[in-house]
């Protein structure tokens, strides 16, 4: 256990230690002006805090907020106090972006040091991180992780899967962090160049930004001749490192002194008990750059109070099991049908009738594809003109998604064929269904 | 020998042509001469018909997405060299740009019909003037 004292508190002390920090974060929240307005609306001040069962009082931020404030606006810190910002996609073509003090970057290196650790990772390790580098939060997280621990880190970064399976083997990688789809793809790759992962030094590998199932798992460990942990983070409470997998891989633990967590009705905002699905929801305690109060993730799951076969006395939630939006998680890319839409109107030439299907070929690379109908005045005798048209499209939806779709040209009247409230998205992965 | 051109978009998946020539056989609509181009999940129909207007109606009506166009229907003798000799090479000559064509024969009159979509209809009308095709001129514009 890398942090015995923050991982194995006892309830008493962790609860005690929650409701400090809570009530410390109150007083910080009150520098920004969104949310000084919310507590004043809601006639709550940082003294009126005395229970953590108070917490349900207290508003809720969600990810229009962020939009809303876009870029700084929630910023409880002044800026030159701000050492990093990061980004993932919002609803519409504006980034949801978040920020860094020193101290959070600390913070964050110290929640992967303990989700690595949970894993076996030590300072002997050698740990390939395969997820994208930039602002995506998903690379650089795990890598101050890796660092923390002491471990060596090669930066891999996403793409380039040949380069990857040489770096593997020629750095004799132990540790794999990447999106579990993609560990399936390096597993079809070797096998084609006739590398034998079996015969490299992988042992542990971490997985996460994409929902993923216990039947990947299994088909990951086998192919891949490693121990897969799930790992659980988004940008908005800190990136990876919210919650992970201890060997038992029995939920995953959440770093509960730094992450408040609860699951609500999502549709009353009621809290719910231990076992029972909704929505997650975080409360940043300790971050100061951008502290949340009562983040609604959109991710459905439900939590687990017993204490762990591990000794770890944290709470654990289960694997995600769907989300209360419409979001898309495709190669890890966060994806919301609004985007694509938004994407499509820029595109002259196409109607706005459109259909999003995301597959995942050979249960390995999730595909995107956007069916949309030929706008009929655009329509030419010329292939060619709908050949560019296509390209034109694709090229829009990648500047804005950040992941390349491929456009297919419809007849008319083949989308939204349904009466009443066209359905724009058909996922046929199964990436929700979880055993057990 | 300028005639209208219908064009229509199909997805590339079996019964869609047989549905949009359907269409037209239940308008009474005749076909001179047709052609598919395919980009491997659409393709386009080419059509010259008897009645480009009713064809565009009966198309629509029926929810396709189509066009028309001008081209230029010719007939020429059907033997080796007379498309290069008297058609292709004036063409070139003149720098009038073909985008695509498509023929074909009738054996008992010895003629070869070949439609071509160019970039200057008028001027390679006038170069063509002498293959001027009898079945173009109901539907002349």
């Amino acid at each position: 256990m890398w942090n015995s004292q923050a991982e194995a508190i006892s309830r008493d002390a962790l609860a005690e230690l929650q409701l400090h920090q809570l009530q410390r974060l109150l007083r910080r929240l009150t520098r920004v002006p969104f949310y000084k307005n919310a507590l004043a609306e809601a006639g709550i001040r940082a003294r009126d805090i005395t229970s953590l069962d108070d917490l349900t009082h207290l508003p809720f931020t969600r990810k229009t907020d962020l939009r809303d404030h876009y870029p700084f606006g929630l910023l409880a810190t002044p800026l030159e106090d701000t050492v990093r910002v990061h980004g993932s996609s919002g609803t519409t073509g504006r980034l949801t972006v978040v920020a860094y003090t020193k101290r959070d970057l600390r913070t964050w290196s110290e929640v992967m040091a303990r989700t690595l650790a949970a894993g076996g990772v030590t300072r002997r390790d050698v740990v390939h991180v395969a997820y994208g580098y930039g602002l995506f939060t998903g690379g650089l997280g795990v890598h101050y992780g890796v660092e923390r621990i002491g471990a060596t880190v090669v930066p891999a970064s996403g793409g380039n899967t040949l380069r990857q399976i040489a770096l593997i083997r020629d750095f004799g990688a132990t540790v794999l962090c990447s999106t579990p789809s993609f560990a399936l793809y390096l597993a079809e790759a070797s096998a084609e160049v006739g590398v034998d992962l079996y015969a490299l030094a992988l042992k542990t590998g971490f997985f996460g930004a994409e929902p993923w199932t216990e039947a990947m798992r299994s088909e990951i460990e086998r192919k891949l001749g490693i121990r897969a942990y799930d790992i659980y983070g988004l940008s908005e409470v800190i990136g990876p490192g919210v919650s992970y997998e201890c060997d038992q891989h029995a939920g995953l633990h959440i770093n509960e002194d730094v992450f408040l967590p609860e699951v609500i009705n999502p549709a009353t905002g009621e809290p719910l008990p231990d076992g029972v699905k909704g929505e997650l929801v975080f409360t940043t305690l300790t971050k100061q750059a951008l502290p949340l109060l009562r983040y609604r993730t959109g991710d459905i799951t439900a939590l687990n109070h017993e204490t762990c076969k591990c000794g770890r006395t944290t709470v654990r939630m289960n694997k995600v099991s769907g989300r209360t939006d419409d979001m898309l998680i495709i190669r890890g890319v966060n994806v919301f049908p609004s985007q694509i839409e938004e994407a499509l109107l820029h595109v002259p030439g196409v109607s706005p009738n459109y259909m999003i299907i995301v597959d995942r070929a050979k249960n390995i690379l999730d595909t995107l594809e956007v069916w949309v109908e030929v706008d009929a005045e655009a329509f030419s005798d010329k292939l060619g003109r709908l050949a560019d048209l296509q390209r034109a499209a694709e090229r829009h939806l990648y500047e804005i998604i950040g992941i390349n779709a491929y456009i297919k040209l419809v007849e008319p009247n083949t989308i939204a064929r349904s009466e009443g409230k066209a359905k724009r998205v058909v996922d046929r992965r199964d990436v929700y269904q979880i055993k057990g | 020998m300028k005639v209208t051109q219908v064009s229509a978009f199909l997805e590339n998946r079996p019964g869609r042509l047989l549905f949009l020539l359907n269409v037209l056989a239940d308008a009474g609509v005749n076909i001179v001469a047709h052609n598919i181009v395919d980009a491997s999940d659409f393709g386009i129909v080419h059509l010259i018909v008897k009645d480009a207007e009713q064809a565009l109606k009966v198309l629509r009506e029926a929810g396709l997405t189509c066009s028309s166009s001008e081209v230029l229907l010719i007939t020429i003798p059907d033997r080796p060299g007379v498309l290069v000799r008297e058609v292709l090479t004036p063409l070139a000559e003149a720098g009038i740009n073909i985008e695509y064509s498509y023929a074909y024969a009738a054996p008992q009159t010895h003629d070869a019909r070949i439609v071509l979509k160019v970039n200057d209809l008028p001027r390679a009308c006038d170069i063509l003037a002498q293959f001027e095709c009898p079945e173009a001129k109901p539907s002349q514009g």
